[in-house]
């Protein structure tokens, strides 16, 4: 079998499987089973993958597969992946498997809690091996929905304003990725029979007017979700508002669908338009980067200050991406793997302080190093890697991404790069001072003694997430290779001005 | 000649860290404690090692030792992690490794009682690591990775007592003022990066094989002088040069070790490695950045050591007393030239910071044997300790003769090095750099005979002397600081690589001698037995005094900034404008549909009698209308 | 043999009753009195239809079926109408049509 279609297919038996389950006990055995075979899975996949480009595979995609829909509309299944979609199935893996154990101790309807959160990981695989614009949108809604309900039953908080927020944010960057899609659908001059099938898109071309229209449709309809500034707003209020495993999910995963998106579909489908427009969004984004940051220093509460943290991350994932280089776009694909890892750990960490504090606000916390020593050095190991320490994956992406974005000359690329450069120092101001209010100074209050210590599945999600980031900051060349040598196709179609 | 094992000097620090950090809470004290010094033993057998084959063998070539790609960035850049040799590459080796096994002996003692030794011992073995790494980096961006690596553990270690909040917040704000200043290293690296085609230094080292074009100007200046500015704004962040040295008397709090070997002998002083690492670059594209550089040490040298002589916390003293002393060294590199003897200044500054590590650790430790027997940094509270601590008293003392460059210890040979480089180059820094040495010899005696004389005070508990464990470290620095001056630091190292003979200049050195004897002078008459005098002179100099006391206002100044400027005004602002007006914005659209919404659903009333009324009206228009206009 | 009532005084009779039976329908809250009032808007439509068919097409009878269909069909409605009427007033003790709104909300 095909090891894409297990990706879709291995989630897919889960949730089937989960159904069947009775005690709280038989749904977490299956969803964590379910979840290991799956993160195997990718590992799997990313050896095979690295075999085939050893042996000399120069194919654009490997592991192809196709299967017709709907002929007459050019819908078929394809799927297949490159490098970039590779690291991305990585990432998501890990976050869905860390995800489960974050949530080992969900009370309230935990059956329906995990299927939600399963069916979202499999819309979110599907998204990131299939070749085919429609399906592609089709697995898009696919995770997007389950979200609705994550949010709306099992947060806390303002929730149903939350997710109805959440949704219809995000409802309304499909509303233009729908019409976006279509549109190169029917204005690529294709001969025949039209098709959704993104390879042979790209190689067709798009009149330079519809471009102009298209563009920005596609790239705002994906920034939605990648938290662009001024669409950013729905991340905040979900976040704060998600359950644990859902916060890590989405903003690990799910948030990089936008940043996926943009590069894979917008940039290049609309290759000409993305040149002549990108300045717009380019002024947006380093707003994003460092607006997000600033905003951040202010936030008392834990997960806004995640969230917030997260605009300005994400913000510089499309920054990166309208750099339009290889080099910058290098730097954006493992800024959105190294964002996802950071993010997912300071969640569920965040998550793991709540159930024991039972609050969020920064000023009513301290001293958690000497109660909770596990815990507590892991949050700083994921600031670290947030301010970008080198020997974490941070420093990695950042660095490449400033080193593509210099290779620009003129004096608008440079003030914009100048711009998210200074990030750095913002970053090291918020993340400083969470450390220093949270887990430094004197213990709050004598009720902390009694906090139990970091539990096992605590251990192994935190753990597996530190792993992650360390051998991507340790060791980047395999993977910044891999996501490079995939970029070609994208990047030749760009006329670099 | 091989030289692969220098690997081994990096690693076992390393695999130290790797093993305590790991191990913490696991392994018992006492044996992290000897896991991590036995490290950083044989690492400084191997520096030793390296350095006596290096500079035995003839040639100063430049030598990589070990290299591997690490990331690569495009087709022209990427980063190599490897080992560099050359003279001031090794040279840095050997007083990295000779610093930090004292103080690993010395913390033995010092933090015997402490909890969280484990944990200590894991961050000294990092902050080793990555100290050796960034000297032996190959490439600018490997320098800058270790750079981080090297703020993060002064951080980590200043904020080793993190219950205490003061402590949290002066490791916040050193780490936050470097970062500042490496962002400007970050810039002007990707700027040479950009403008060079690569990292490696050494093709940077060699400015003829580059070519830069000066055409591209920035504000009057070319753009590779811009970028080097900015990377010597990145060492004048570590280095503790004004007006970012706000974070150094503050970092203070740490354990006083981790003060010796981190705030006074090696980190701070990477920022002169760095100028001095890439001198030839500075000296043949941008002599403007190397006149700012000789500016802002001279001006941080006269700064500081004011400043010095009105504290009265001891670290503190010590504190600006190395900040005088490292804007010595940027000030002779500043004025240094290229080629033979004018390459006199390079030379001296290095020297400098070679003897200034052995003679300002060995304050530092002094210091922590002071604190460690009568529980107070506030010198006011001391005196008469020669008596409680002989031997401590004998070792400050020469570390007090050396630091203020009296013969034959290390610091007169180095200090007149500066003075005659400067001398010969720019006779208005010549007088700063005379001053200042008077007013170091001025401030270290003010600190001596408080301590050591001055009047008898009461103690709770007796101060007694060391145990051996904190004097055997002393001591061996004590040995450095007395012979260190003795090498014939020019053989070694010089701007280019030809031995440069180096001999006293008698005119310079006797006006330094005199000078430094006049300071002693001063402060023996001051402070060996209480005087009102101090006081008399201090009114006498009126604000200028209180304005020192106060640091010149400029930590009032950073506050304004940060906290009333870009947090209240900018921060909070923005991020009310998100709440308020982004977020309001998009909860408008949803209110406003739903207000369309209720608006339209009166129509859909369920009142059959209202659908009549709309139906009837809707037929009789239709009718009338197919009557009368439609006809 | 009596002169036959001109049509249209037989269509004005008419118009005027299928009129006040809408009138009826839309101001009386009571529904007896709409369900009355439909009736008077059916019969004003039976009456059309048998007036039509005996001045435009004597000698047929598809008229006078239409209405006797339609009749059938009142009767039929307002049984049903009528049924609905009193399960209501048991319900809510009341049968006027504002009243009448459990299934909107």
């Amino acid at each position: 079998m095909n090891i894409l279609i297990a990706h879709i297919a291995v989630p897919a038996i889960t949730t089937l499987v989960m159904m069947f389950a009775r005690t709280q006990k038989q749904v977490r055995a299956v969803a964590a089973s379910g979840m290991t075979l799956q993160l195997l899975l990718s590992l799997i996949l990313l050896y095979l993958f690295l075999q085939e480009r050893a042996a000399g595979n120069e194919a654009v995609v490997l592991f192809t597969q196709s299967y017709f829909w709907y002929p007459s509309l050019g819908i078929s299944f394809d799927i297949g992946v490159d490098g970039i979609a590779v690291a991305m199935i990585l990432l998501t893996s890990i976050v869905i498997f860390t995800g489960i154990f974050a949530s080992w101790e969900v009370e309230k309807l935990y059956k329906e809690f995990f299927i939600s959160l399963i069916v979202l990981a499999t819309g979110v695989y599907g998204f990131f091996v299939s070749l085919d614009l429609f399906v592609l949108f089709l697995f898009f809604e696919l995770a997007v929905i389950p979200m609705y309900l994550l949010i709306g039953i099992w947060g806390s908080g303002p929730k149903e304003y939350a997710a109805m927020k959440l949704t219809l944010m995000l409802m309304g960057g499909s509303a233009l990725l729908v019409v976006g899609i279509l549109g190169v659908y029917f204005t690529a001059d294709v001969e025949g029979l039209r098709t959704f099938n993104i390879l042979a898109l790209g190689q067709q071309h798009v009149p330079i007017e519809m471009q102009r229209i298209f563009f920005p449709m596609l790239f705002i309809g994906f920034g939605v979700i990648g938290a662009l500034f001024p669409f950013h707003t729905w991340s905040p209020d979900g976040h704060s508002s998600a359950p644990t495993a859902v916060s890590m999910l989405h903003a690990g995963v799910l948030m990089k669908l936008g940043g996926y998106g943009c590069l894979k579909v917008a940039i290049f489908l609309l290759p000409e338009a993305a040149n002549e427009m990108s300045w717009i969004f380019l002024i947006l984004t380093s707003i994003s980067v460092i607006y997000g940051a600033l905003a951040t220093v202010v936030q008392t509460d834990l997960k806004y200050i995640n969230a917030y943290s997260s605009v300005s991350h994400c913000g510089l994932v499309l920054f990166a991406i309208l750099m339009l280089n290889k080099t910058s776009s290098t730097g954006a694909v493992l800024q959105m793997i190294s964002h996802g890892l950071m993010t997912a750990l300071f969640f569920a960490l965040i998550g793991m302080l709540y159930s024991r504090t039972k609050t969020r606000i920064i000023t009513e916390m301290g001293g958690l190093m000497k109660v909770l020593p596990f815990l507590s050095v892991c949050y700083v190991i994921g600031g670290l890697a947030s301010l970008g320490l080198p020997g974490l994956s941070g420093f990695v992406a950042e660095m490449t991404i400033f080193v593509g974005a210099f290779e620009h000359e003129d004096l608008f690329h440079r003030v914009a790069t100048i711009i998210a450069v200074s990030s750095i120092v913002v970053t090291a101001v918020y993340i400083l001072r969470v450390v220093g209010m949270l887990l430094m100074g004197p213990i709050k209050s004598e009720a902390y003694n009694n906090f139990p210590k970091a539990k096992w599945f605590e251990k192994i999600a935190t753990i597996s997430l530190i792993t992650g980031i360390l051998v991507i900051g340790l060791t980047p060349l395999w993977l910044s290779n891999m996501i490079r040598d995939s970029l070609g196709l994208i990047v030749d179609k760009l006329v670099l001005k | 000649m091989s030289f692969q094992y220098t690997i081994w000097i990096l690693l076992l620090p390393f695999i130290a860290f790797v093993i305590n950090g790991l191990g913490s809470g696991k392994i018992p004290g006492k044996i992290s404690g000897w896991i991590a010094t036995i490290a950083i033993g044989i690492s400084t057998f191997l520096s030793y090692r390296t350095a006596f084959q290096y500079f035995t063998s003839s040639s100063r070539e430049q030598v990589i030792a070990v290299k591997t790609t690490w990331l690569r960035f495009n087709d022209t850049l990427q980063i190599d992690l490897g080992i560099l040799l050359d003279p001031i590459s090794v040279m840095m080796l050997v007083v990295i490794t000779t610093v930090s096994l004292v103080v690993f002996l010395y913390s033995q003692g010092y933090m015997k009682n402490e909890s969280g030794y484990d944990r200590y011992f894991a961050f000294l073995s990092l902050f080793s690591f990555s100290m050796l790494g960034l000297v032996v980096a190959t490439n600018l961006f490997q320098m800058y990775m270790f750079w981080e690596l090297v703020g993060i553990s002064s951080y980590l270690l200043i904020g080793f007592y993190y219950d205490k909040p003061t402590a949290v917040a002066a490791a916040k704000k050193a780490f936050i003022v470097t970062r500042f200043a490496d962002l400007g290293f970050l810039i002007g690296i990707l700027m040479v990066s950009f403008y060079a085609g690569t990292f490696d230094f050494e093709v940077l080292t060699r400015p003829e094989s580059l070519q830069f074009s000066t055409a591209a100007t920035f504000m009057g200046l070319s753009t590779i002088t811009w970028a080097l500015l900015l990377i010597f704004m990145g060492g004048a962040g570590k280095s503790a040069m004004f007006p970012l040295h706000i974070w150094l008397p503050d970092a203070m709090e740490g354990p006083t070790p981790v003060s010796a070997l981190i705030h006074a002998a090696t980190m701070v002083v990477a920022g002169v490695f760095l100028v001095a690492r890439l001198f030839p670059l500075y000296y043949a594209y941008a002599p403007t950045a190397l006149e700012v550089v000789a500016f802002i040490g001279a001006f941080t040298t006269l700064f500081a050591a004011v400043i010095a002589c009105t504290q009265y916390d001891i670290k503190r003293v010590l504190a600006f007393s190395t900040m005088s002393q490292i804007g010595y060294m940027m000030l002779a590199l500043g004025v240094s030239g290229y080629e033979g003897a004018d390459g006199l200044g390079y030379t001296a500054s290095l020297f400098h910071l070679f003897t200034h590590a052995f003679f300002k650790a060995l304050l530092f430790l002094g210091a922590g044997a002071i604190i460690h027997a009568v529980h107070t940094n506030d010198i006011r509270e001391m005196g008469g300790l020669r008596k409680h601590q002989p031997i401590t008293h004998i070792l400050f003392l020469i570390a007090c003769l050396a630091i203020a460059g009296i013969p034959p210890f290390a610091g007169f040979f180095s200090k007149d090095e500066i003075l005659s480089a400067v001398f010969a180059n720019h006779p208005i820094y010549f007088g700063i750099a005379a001053l200042v040495a008077g007013l170091t010899a001025f401030y270290m005696f003010r600190l001596y005979f408080i301590v050591f004389w001055g009047k008898a005070t009461k103690y709770d508990q007796v101060p007694h002397e060391s145990p051996a464990i904190l004097l055997i470290p002393m001591i061996l620095l004590a040995i450095g600081s007395t012979l260190a001056g003795f090498i014939p630091f020019g053989q070694f190292i010089s701007s280019d690589g030809l031995p440069l003979a180096s001999q006293i200049n008698w005119p310079i050195a006797i006006t330094s001698v005199i000078l430094a004897l006049t300071g002693i002078g001063i402060a023996w008459k001051f402070y060996k037995v209480e005087s009102t005098s101090p006081d008399k002179v201090a009114k006498s100099f009126g604000t200028l005094y209180t304005s020192a006391t106060k640091k010149f206002y400029i930590d009032e100044l950073y506050i304004l900034i940060t906290k009333g400027i870009i947090f209240r005004l900018v921060a909070k602002p923005l991020a009310w404008f998100d709440r308020n007006v982004i977020d309001a914005f998009m909860n408008l659209l949803a209110a406003t549909t739903n207000w369309i919404s209720v608006q339209i659903r009166e129509f859909q009333s369920g009142q059959v009698q209202k659908y009549a009324i709309i139906f009837i009206s809707g037929v009789l228009i239709i009718v009338l209308s197919y009557i009368y206009v439609n006809r | 043999m009596i002169e036959q009532v001109p049509l249209n005084h037989a269509l004005i009779v008419t118009t005027m009753m299928f009129f006040i039976g809408v009138y009826g329908f839309l101001t009386r809250k009571n529904l007896i009195t709409m369900l009355i009032s439909i009736e008077l808007m059916l019969n004003a439509v039976n009456l059309n239809f048998v007036f039509f068919d005996k001045y435009l097409y004597p000698g047929t009878l598809e008229g006078h079926f239409f209405s006797l269909f339609i009749i059938a069909i009142a009767a039929a409605e307002a049984a049903v109408a009528i049924a609905i009427f009193i399960n209501l007033y048991r319900n809510i003790r009341s049968i006027d049509v504002e009243e009448v709104d459990k299934m909107k909300y």
